[in-house]
């Protein structure tokens, strides 16, 4: 157990307020509270942009067991291995105990890395308890403070009385690529337009991965930029918040829906497409933030592991109209987590098939979308 | 969806318990007869484990308690014509049995159907050869390996690889035969074990991956290829200690995200390969420096670690793998613990589980301590915690030493002792590195030695810094709270404060420190979980469930498995449990042993895994406030705690009082003379003099029981001064403050049981049990019979005279079990003890009555009745013993408990039975022609005719000189072989070798007429050699000699399965006894 005796506090909208000690670096911030239950992955987790602004509660007691790994281990791309992005996403963190490091790939601890990154995170607090809370409340706003002193209550309570919905704001813009950005793949490949909505490297791992060259582009590109690219295919990524703000993607890829391109969407990206075509979306009560998630297949009835990190969901029936037929659903929940255009080659799912941090089972669905490209 | 054409299913099980094969399969057969039964599938059990859950008439339709091999297999196949058989849930001797079935071509000829993975998969991951070839074909890394069928190629093999290789043996449980070899003349050594051990005569030599991280998946597949891990596992200790005796953590700790889900894709790779259609254990090793791995091994089937990894995650990893047996896929199944979501998914856990092994190697003469590639452990526990520090600390306690993590008293000191101890690890491992941790021998240093992770002992090295600022600080509600979150227990933080445990609670109660308890839910908390499934930690500041409950009665498990309590513990727990919830009480189970079915979450109405230590059980029972507790079913553990518990809650069953006065010898002394019941004369001694004029005035032989013990076994026998005096100043104390009980021995007497019930007046005696044995045998130890054999109608009325006294006197509510002496019609009672006993599953199931049943309903009050079971047939018990697993330990029978678990069959005839329930444990039963060796010293005279019965019959004698000479005297033929001593050939270590000899009888010398040193060491030899090639040795008298009867007068017969069914679904049987199973006929044995 580390100690650096940093007074932190979790203090919840309904009023639930939490004494920890704290790590990392000594900030207050507001968010969205949310609960993850994967057991490992945190590097991939805490630097997700889906993640932006959102305070994230871990359900696995033990973090930071193989500190955080070098960043100097990367593939052929430059793409580091154990990083979804440049910088920690999360705005604050929340975990049962911090755990010193073991591991050959460390190049510092947990808590150095949040230091560094002027993320505040709390520990040696009851996360079940949390979780339980989330799960029956549904997702609250919140406040984490960590600071050399004591909290102060009547301040934590100012702070929650005054708390704002982050998801009223545009989050993807701020994690979005500023320009664009190109992942050459040889003269002869393939080339995919990646409509960066706050991006895993995952995503870009597994389309370079097939062969393809990668074009990253930022969100609110318009149709014609894209297409001035002469891609192949477009892929729509994964970001934060809720996907009705994010205008200029919807209206982009509403054009984009006009061509015959192959178009796979990712998280976000699923939901833009729908709400592109006309489909409706929605908040889920606590979302899907997990590694073990079972989605099946409703043509083949498989059942497939997946990463999951979204709030929100496609609303059950508004696909009616759109072209699109759902192509998955949550077996837990029976939520939509695929959808499939009828007679185009465009599909979405709710999950990561890039997995990170998470199973790889879903990785074949890039094949699929490459297929499309490459079969043009 | 389920196949509909399987209307009925043959189990196969996994026989006695074993070290290597536990009390794991007796969870995993149960939930595989409830999973088959929801679907209206007929169930017919196989299994002479007569202690178990699952050979219970109220689980099968048909239960066949007999030995698991092939043609009493096809008997039964034959009679019942089963649509599928089950291999997957009897451990390796199920699956073994199965492809032998095979491979005659029975399962064909019958049209059974081989349910779930099939052979051919099963051959594919158990043939270590074909298993590489089909692995390195798909491109999936495994050691580098040649296989060798003579000890010369396997030094060719590891010249092409470089040495330290370790050798595997194939078709083995537990590692059995395997080892690691540094150079050629280790090699030569463990290549000859390793090739006799193996069905195939084939060992592995292959690649040694020393100390890298050992890692563990269980993977769960559907026939439509969906596949799911339920959990993986990382070992403490490294690849080089067998993941048996290994402590184990779940989930793992030290992977990457890119390791875990590296290792995983792997996994189901390697089932995809393999076909699995149902639950496979794959063992991996990562190397500590990168992310290069290997496949070490694949169990295509249900395992200790698929047990652990259910109790681990809450997942039902065997109801499952039975439900896609019958054709169901994983999404159609539902996850039974939040009833809403599904079965296909991965859990996730918000605590962390430690398992750790017990070994019990000081019960055994001239063990070797050592552990490594082989499994030796004969028990584990699991614990549950928010930090590794808390669990690992629960699980030590658990364990059940009498001593904590960092209670290092006693161990060496010196550094250079230390280190040797690390490098060479022994069943203190843990111990030893607390202390070397202790003695500020560095992290680094121990990691380089051990191979253990630096992420574990840091956490160890917390806990023993934590321990000292315990000792060095004022109490205050912070350190304590601090301490619990730890793991440290109130006794531990007493010592350190120079308080009581008492004050310790006290305290922490006024400062409102107490533990809460958290669901084991498989998801997290993501979802509502409708479990009961709970464990507490002082992680936490709220509870998930509501207290207090309602009208509950809490039943103390057995905890860990060892040698003198087993499965036979946690039938009792398991039954008591279930007979009080049928008097509509809710009942809740501690436990804290991963390997049984009371810690099955649904078998009951609660379950607490947790530590049965006075504290633990005192924080559930101020939780739950129940209505009573029952101590009297788990074995030593919970009756120990009945006194201190007392104050806190009724104690259902026989008081306190009652359970005290007749554990505490003086006053169970003065009872029995009271009720002019003799006993054999005993006293307790604080000198040595004492000791000798005592013995002198009883006369020899002697029993002694020293109260502490410093090395080996706790009783002994001795039939002379030297003896007396000798074994209490090498083996034991001898003061004031530990005296020592000295009684008389009597040779030759005959030894009788008697499991009972009572209700405070009447007594109901379940039956008297007389032992094959004379007394002295342990009773664990010893061969019972139902009905006696020798005893006369007249003696057993007196023994059921003392039985019904006895109880009446000490107001006995509930089980208990006396033991007796016999000798020229006299009657001396031994001992009482006030709670269930091991044998009571035997006897319930030879009478057809449960005496869990009768003893659930006495506790509460209602009344037995004043009588006696009736057997509905013979039924004879046998040992079942893990010397072979035990290196150099000597396999000769005691005062002191060595078996390891037991069988039990049932028979037309004590023959019938007796000779069934010996191949059952194991033994191999020499045919006519086969050799047998007779070698004895004093005894000789009294085999004389039996060696006669024998060479009459057409076995092939051998004997030692001296032997061969009296048997050629009295004109007996035989070959004599020479000893290793003798230096002249034949030679009979040779002929142990190379097969000539199968059965071994050797009644060893006793100390007492040691003419040479060099007679002992010789006829050790033979036995230990024995052992090693798995050929049976007798040294007991009396069973030898009942051995010979049964075999001459059976010769040619052959033993019936069909005699075998239990006792209460045989259709001949008449009794009175309560039943609730439909009668089946079966047709008339032969």
């Amino acid at each position: 157990m580390e100690e650096n005796g940093k007074h932190a506090v979790l203090a919840l909208e309904d009023g639930t307020i939490l004494y920890g000690r704290g790590f990392g670096a000594e900030a207050q911030v507001t968010g969205e509270v949310v609960f993850n239950t994967s057991m490992f992955g945190y590097p991939e987790l805490l630097t997700d942009p889906s993640y932006y602004d959102q305070i994230v509660v871990m359900t696995y007691p033990i973090i930071g067991s193989y500190g955080v790994p070098k960043h100097s281990i990367q593939d052929k791309h430059g793409l580091p291995l154990h990083f979804e992005s440049d910088s920690i996403k999360v705005k604050g963190y929340a975990v049962h105990t911090l755990s010193s490091p073991s591991h050959w790939a460390s190049e510092m601890p947990l808590n150095e890395w949040l230091e560094k990154e002027h993320v505040p995170g709390i520990q040696g607090i009851d996360t079940r308890s949390i979780t339980k809370k989330l799960r029956v409340n549904g997702t609250m706003l919140g406040f984490l403070k960590v600071s050399s002193s004591e909290p102060d209550r009547d301040q934590i309570k100012r702070e929650i009385s005054r708390l704002e919905d982050p998801n009223q704001l545009d989050l993807v813009g701020r994690v979005t690529a500023s320009e664009p950005v190109s992942y050459e793949n040889g003269p002869s490949a393939p080339v995919v337009v990646l409509v960066d909505c706050g991006t895993k490297y995952g995503i870009l791992r597994n389309l370079l991965g097939t062969g393809a060259t990668v074009i990253r582009v930022p969100y609110n590109y318009s149709a014609d930029k894209i297409l001035d690219y002469e891609p192949s295919g477009v892929v729509i990524s994964n970001g934060p918040g809720d996907p009705s703000k994010c205008t200029n993607t919807i209206n982009s890829t509403k054009e984009l829906m006009k061509t015959d391109l192959p178009i796979m969407g990712i998280c976000l990206g699923t939901q833009i497409l729908a709400l592109a075509t006309g489909a409706e979306t929605y908040k889920l009560k606590f979302g899907h933030r997990a590694v073990n998630h079972p989605c099946l297949d409703l043509k083949t009835g498989r059942c497939f592991i997946t990463t999951q990190n979204h709030g929100y969901a496609i609303k059950s029936g508004s696909l009616d109209e759109t072209g699109f037929e759902p192509s998955h659903l949550n077996a837990n929940d029976k939520t939509i987590e695929g959808i499939r255009h009828r007679n185009r080659r465009v599909f979405g799912v709710q999950w990561h098939p890039e997995s990170a941090p998470g199973p790889y089972d879903t990785r074949f669905l890039f094949d699929e979308f490459m297929q499309a490209v490459t079969g043009r | 969806m389920k196949d509909q054409t399987i209307k009925s299913v043959l189990i196969v099980g996994s026989g006695a318990i074993k070290i290597g094969e536990a009390g794991e399969f007796d969870y995993s057969t149960s939930q595989a007869i409830k999973a088959l039964k929801e679907e209206g599938v007929r169930t017919i059990v196989v299994n002479p484990n007569i202690a178990t859950v699952h050979t219970d008439e109220k689980f099968a339709d048909k239960v066949y308690s007999v030995p698991i091999r092939t043609d009493y297999l096809e008997q039964i196949i034959a009679d019942e014509k089963p649509d599928g058989i089950l291999l997957g849930f009897g451990g390796q001797t199920a699956l073994n049995c199965g492809m032998e079935l095979a491979e005659e071509g029975t399962l064909d000829k019958y049209n059974v159907r081989v349910l779930g993975t099939g052979i051919r998969s099963i051959e594919m991951a158990d043939n270590r050869e074909l298993f590489k070839q089909t692995m390195l074909e798909k491109g999936i890394p495994v050691p580098k390996s040649g296989k060798a069928s003579t000890v010369e190629a396997a030094l060719v093999v590891a010249g092409s690889i470089g040495y330290p290789v370790i050798v595997r043996v194939a078709y083995t449980l537990g590692g059995q035969g395997s080892g690691v070899a540094h150079n050629d003349k280790e090699l030569r050594e463990i290549a000859r074990k390793g090739l006799s051990y193996s069905r195939i005569r084939q060992v592995l030599v292959e690649e040694y991956l020393d100390h890298w991280k050992e890692i563990e998946y269980e993977v769960m597949r559907d026939k439509d290829d969906n596949c799911t891990i339920v959990c993986n596992m990382e070992n403490f200790d490294p690849m080089g200690i067998h993941t048996g005796d290994s402590i184990v953590v779940a989930p793992s700790q030290t992977l990457t995200n890119r390791e875990y889900n590296l290792l995983r894709e792997t996994g189901q790779n390697v089932v995809r390969v393999l076909e699995i259609v149902g639950e496979c254990n794959i063992q991996f090793a990562l190397n500590p420096q990168s992310e290069e791995y290997r496949v070490i091994e694949v169990n295509s089937r249900l395992s200790r670690s698929s047990a652990l990894a259910s109790k681990a995650t809450g997942y039902p990893i065997a109801y499952l793998a039975a439900k896609l047996a019958l054709g169901y896929t994983l999404p159609e199944l539902s996850n039974r613990i939040t009833g809403v979501t599904i079965a296909c998914f991965e859990p996730s856990l918000d605590y962390i589980v430690v398992k750790m092994p017990r070994w019990d190697f000081q019960k055994f003469a001239n063990a070797s301590h050592e552990i490594g590639t082989q499994m030796r452990s004969v028990g584990e526990v699991m614990a549950v915690g928010t930090c590794f520090e808390e669990a690992l600390q629960k699980a030590v306690r658990m364990l059940d030493l009498g001593r904590e993590l960092t209670d290092t008293e006693g161990l060496a000191r010196s550094t250079k002792r230390l280190q040797e101890e690390l490098k060479h690890p022994t069943d203190q491992r843990i111990f030893y590195v607390a202390k070397a941790i202790q003695s500020k021998i560095g992290i680094e240093e121990i990691t380089k030695l051990t191979g253990i992770d630096k992420w574990f002992l840091e956490k160890i090295m917390g806990i023993v810094d934590f321990d000292k600022q315990l000792r060095r600080e004022k109490i205050s509600p912070d350190i304590v709270r601090r301490a619990k979150q730890l793991g440290f227990s109130d006794r531990k933080i007493s010592e350190a404060t120079n308080r009581s445990e008492e004050n310790i609670r006290k305290y922490r109660l006024a400062n409102g420190i107490v533990p809460c308890s958290k669901q084991i839910d498989t998801l997290a908390a993501e979802w509502p979980a409708k479990t009961n499934y709970l464990y507490l930690t002082y992680g936490g500041t709220q509870d998930d469930i509501q207290y207090p409950g309602q009208n509950s009665l809490i039943v103390l498990g057995s905890g860990c498995y060892r040698i003198g309590s087993s499965v036979e513990f946690d039938w009792c727990c398991v039954n008591m449990g279930v007979a009080l919830r049928k008097e509509g009480r809710e009942v809740i189970m501690i436990n804290c042993n991963p390997e049984t079915v009371s810690t099955d979450f649904d078998i009951l109405d609660k379950l607490y895994f947790e530590e049965l230590t006075f504290e633990r059980v005192l924080d559930i029972i101020e939780k739950e406030q129940p209505d009573g507790v029952v101590v009297s079913v788990g074995g030593q553990i919970p009756n120990s705690l009945a006194k201190r518990l007392a104050p806190y809650a009724s104690i259902l069953g026989s008081s306190p009082d009652s359970i005290d006065s007749a554990e505490d010898r003086s006053k169970f002394s003065r009872l029995l003379d009271r009720l002019r019941i003799e006993q054999p004369r005993w006293s307790r001694l604080e000198t040595l003099g004492q000791a000798e004029k005592f013995s002198e005035s009883i006369g020899y032989p002697v029993l002694i029981r020293p109260s502490y013990v410093l090395s080996g076994s706790a009783m002994n026998v001795a039939y002379d001064k030297s003896q007396l005096v000798g074994y209490i100043r090498q083996a034991a104390k001898i003061s004031k403050k530990h005296p020592v009980v000295i009684s008389k021995f009597f040779a030759g007497a005959r030894e009788v049981e008697v499991d009972a019930v009572g209700d405070g007046t009447s007594v109901f005696i379940g039956s008297i049990i007389e032992h094959v044995e004379n007394a002295g045998v342990h009773s664990g130890d010893a061969t019972m019979s139902i009905p006696t054999l020798t005893i006369s109608e007249h003696v057993k009325d007196r023994i059921r005279d003392y039985s019904r006294r006895i109880a009446r006197s000490l107001r006995i509510r509930g089980p208990f079990n006396i033991q007796f002496l016999v000798k020229n019609q006299h009657v001396l009672v031994i001992e009482c003890n006030l709670r269930a006993s091991r044998s009571m599953p035997f006897v319930s199931k030879t009478i057809g009555v449960n005496l869990m049943e009768l003893a659930a309903r006495a506790m509460l009050g209602q009344k037995v009745e004043d009588t006696e079971g009736t057997p509905g047939s013979w039924c004879v018990k046998a040992p079942q013993f893990s010397f072979m697993r035990i290196d150099k330990a000597d396999p000769v029978l005691g005062v002191e408990m060595v078996s390891t678990g037991e069988v039990a069959c049932f028979g037309t005839s004590f023959d019938d039975a007796f000779v069934k329930a010996y191949i059952a444990s194991n033994y191999y039963l020499p045919q006519p022609g086969d050799g047998v060796l007779v070698t004895m010293a004093k005894t000789r005279k009294e085999i004389l005719p039996y060696a006669r019965m024998l060479a009459d019959n057409g076995y092939r004698l051998f004997a030692t000189r001296h032997t061969g000479e009296e048997f050629s005297e009295n004109g007996i033929e035989s070959r004599t072989l020479y000893k290793v001593s003798e230096r002249k050939k034949p030679n009979i270590i040779d002929s142990i070798i190379n097969k000539d000899v199968k059965l071994v009888i050797n009644i060893p010398t006793s100390n007492g007429d040691i003419t040479s040193q060099k007679i002992l060491r010789d006829e050790y030899m033979i036995r230990r050699k024995a052992t090693e090639y798995g050929i049976p040795v007798i040294t007991n008298i009396e069973l030898a000699k009942t051995i010979i009867e049964s075999l001459t007068r059976r010769n040619g017969s052959r033993e019936r399965a069909a005699s075998g069914v239990l006792a209460s679904q045989q259709s001949s049987v008449a009794n009175s006894g309560p039943k609730n199973i439909e009668k089946i006929t079966i047709p008339a044995t032969a």
